[in-house]
């Protein structure tokens, strides 16, 4: 850290295996500030719940010190860790009422019964489900109980909340509507909050940054905004967002622009973000919104040739299949204005971008 | 399930085989023990049905066999030797048992099927055999002839019972409630018994039962290891056969019927109510 302060939670060279031969998670460094909302995002398989789950001490690391709040928390049993924790499935306790549940974590540390209602009282309203405390949590529907279980899990004001997919099991309405509420809750309470999940549009609408997992490293650790402007190579280019990917060589590279021969022979300009070097070969990725397609070729933008497979209406923009340098999945999304109609399927025509929507990153095969 | 207007003449005749077989099921296993009742209200010392009562006259019948049940020392001291082993036997059955299933279910636990295996081996193992190795064994560390021993060998054949059934139990039980309470500050025994243990409830108290009703029908075991300060309700029954032929032993029988209803309905009404708490509807 630059200002020498230790971070509230710091993964230092954490590993982990189940079986002692393959590394589910591969020397993980990562610092967490306090009130940050960081997301660990990934396909699954890649080891970001089974971080979550070492920093709640569910599992043990097998290599590698986390620690919370400047001190080493490896040898602390879950239930003396004092973090929060929402649990894909909810976890409430269905032999208990909304309010007993609430009440649990009051009462295991000695409140008094007079403030354990206060604060059950708060935590309801917070969540607004003040009405609900004498029900059982099975006459609740997915997200009511998804309600609670945040409540549960904020009720004794833990500086650290951990949450594991919490949304998978709701329609994607009320999904949405739980992420601002989830992110208005952070903002409120101040609380640094470390999210897990798959779905990369809940990790954009709700961090303040993003570590993209995959094999068990962190790709990428970056704010929603770089993460998806900049991706640093092409697993995460591919997995944030919609993405066009051209493979090719470097031909020349000079400054930071590189100069690619498409394998389809054509040969165009891009930023050098991650590149072998003259010679090496690259994934060019492009995204659908930086493109235009035009029949004339426009001064300043890197043109090549596409011919258009498929236009599907969506509204506000339409989604333009193309084939371009031998790849037929290139995706433009033409915004919805009068002269763009004129698109039709089977045209020949030309697609361009600015050199520095190109980024060209490791070579990837699609 | 009616009969569909389609079925063939065979589906028809299986149909209405189907019911004739259930009844017969049905009468085999319970008139045995419906025959006793009306039996353990006879007039005379015999086990037979008399003239008197064929005829449904009053004088046929009388409460005498239960008078000298409750009467007859014999009997009182073996009802009191019953309810002083059962409790106990189902006692350790219960806590053993449970904490058994509990351990079991964990899967990093090494030779759990054989373990489990073992401690389920009372119930498949012939009971003589059992008896007879309880026997010696009691005998060399001096169990054997006490209150403590029969106990013991009991509980042993309650175990069983209470392993199947809170393991069938914990196949439904969310592991993820666990950490949630750890989770939540809470330490592993307020955990157990806060939240582990009112929702495997209904298995433990049907296993529970099920290590009582062993315990007061047991009657091999207990003469092996017991000895005659230990006699219990079957085995006083079983002299009661084989020395006296006194029809009080039907009216020890038509108590013991009612006490087993009586024990069955409670727990199913227990465990409904519990399901219930849960929110969870009785099946």
């Amino acid at each position: 850290m630059l200002d020498g302060t230790n971070p509230f939670v710091r993964f230092r060279n954490v590993q982990k295996s189940y079986d002692g031969e393959t590394l589910v998670v591969k020397n993980l460094n990562l610092d967490i500030e306090a009130g940050e909302f960081v997301t660990m995002l990934g396909p699954s398989g890649s080891g970001k719940t089974t971080c979550l789950m070492m920093l709640a001490g569910f599992e043990t690391a097998t290599h590698g010190e986390i620690e919370l709040g400047g001190k080493p928390i490896n040898n602390i049993p879950p239930h003396k860790r004092g973090i929060g924790m929402v649990f894909q499935n909810y976890a409430l306790f269905p032999h208990m009422t909304v309010s007993e549940n609430l009440a649990f974590p009051l009462k295991v540390r000695g409140m008094s019964a007079g403030d354990v209602q206060e604060k059950v009282k708060r935590a309801l309203d917070m969540v607004q489900m003040r009405a609900f405390g004498d029900r059982k949590p099975a006459q609740l529907s997915g997200g009511q109980q998804q309600r609670i279980a945040l409540a549960r899990a904020l009720v004794f004001e833990p500086e650290l909340v951990l949450m594991d997919e919490p949304l998978g099991a709701l329609d994607k309405q009320l999904r949405e509507h739980m992420q601002y509420e989830i992110k208005h809750i952070h903002e409120n309470l101040g609380v640094t909050v470390v999210y897990v999940t798959h779905d990369q549009s809940e990790a954009l609408t709700m961090s303040n940054r993003i570590a993209v997992f995959d094999d068990g490293v962190i790709q990428q650790l970056d704010d929603p905004v770089t993460l998806y402007e900049k991706p640093e190579n092409s697993f995460v280019a591919q997995f944030i967002g919609e993405n066009n990917t051209l493979t090719g060589t470097v031909e020349a590279l000079s400054k930071n622009v590189a100069t690619v021969k498409l394998e389809a022979g054509d040969t165009v300009k891009a930023l050098a973000v991650n590149t072998d070097g003259k010679g090496g070969r690259t994934s060019l990725s492009i995204r659908p919104e930086r493109c235009v397609v035009s029949p004339k070729k426009v001064a300043g933008l890197s043109m090549l040739k596409g011919r258009i497979e498929e236009l599907i209406y969506l509204g506000d923009h339409i989604r333009c299949r193309m084939n371009v340098a031998g790849n037929d999945e290139f995706i433009v999304k033409v915004p919805n204005t009068a002269d763009q109609l004129g698109l039709e399927i089977g045209t020949e025509t030309h697609v361009g971008w600015q050199t520095d929507d190109c980024r060209a990153l490791d070579f990837k095969q699609v | 399930m009616s009969l569909p207007v389609y079925a063939t003449p065979l589906q028809r005749a299986w149909y209405y085989g189907f019911r004739v077989i259930c009844g017969l099921i049905f009468f085999f296993l319970i008139a045995p023990i419906l025959v006793i009742i009306p039996l353990s209200f006879n007039a005379q010392d015999f086990f037979t049905f008399t003239k008197e009562m064929l005829n449904f006259d009053p004088a046929g019948y009388s409460l005498k066999h239960y008078e000298d049940f409750f009467t007859n020392s014999d009997w009182q001291i073996a009802v009191r030797n019953s309810f002083k082993i059962a409790p106990a036997a189902t006692f350790l059955s219960v806590a053993f048992g449970t904490l058994a299933a509990i351990g079991l279910s964990q899967p990093h636990v090494p030779f759990r099927r054989a373990i489990m295996a073992i401690l389920i081996s009372p119930m498949i193992v012939p009971l003589i055999i059992s008896a007879a190795g309880m026997y010696f064994f009691y005998s060399r560390i001096g169990l054997q002839g006490q209150y403590i021993g029969v106990v013991l060998a009991h509980a042993a054949l309650g175990i069983p019972f209470v392993i199947i059934t809170v393991t069938a139990t914990l196949v439904g039980f969310d592991k993820s409630l666990v950490r949630a309470s750890a989770n939540l500050g809470a330490g592993p025994m307020t955990t157990f018994f806060k939240i582990q243990m009112p929702l495997i409830l209904p298995g433990v108290v049907s296993g529970g039962l099920f290590a009582f009703i062993t315990s007061f029908d047991e009657v091999v075991v207990v003469l092996f290891v017991g000895s005659a300060s230990q006699k219990t309700l079957p085995w006083q029954m079983f002299t009661g056969l084989r020395e006296q032929i006194s029809p009080t032993i039907l009216a020890v029988a038509t108590i013991l019927v009612v006490i087993s209803i009586a024990l069955l309905t409670t727990v199913e009404l227990l465990r409904r109510r519990s399901e219930r708490l849960r929110g969870v509807t009785p099946s």
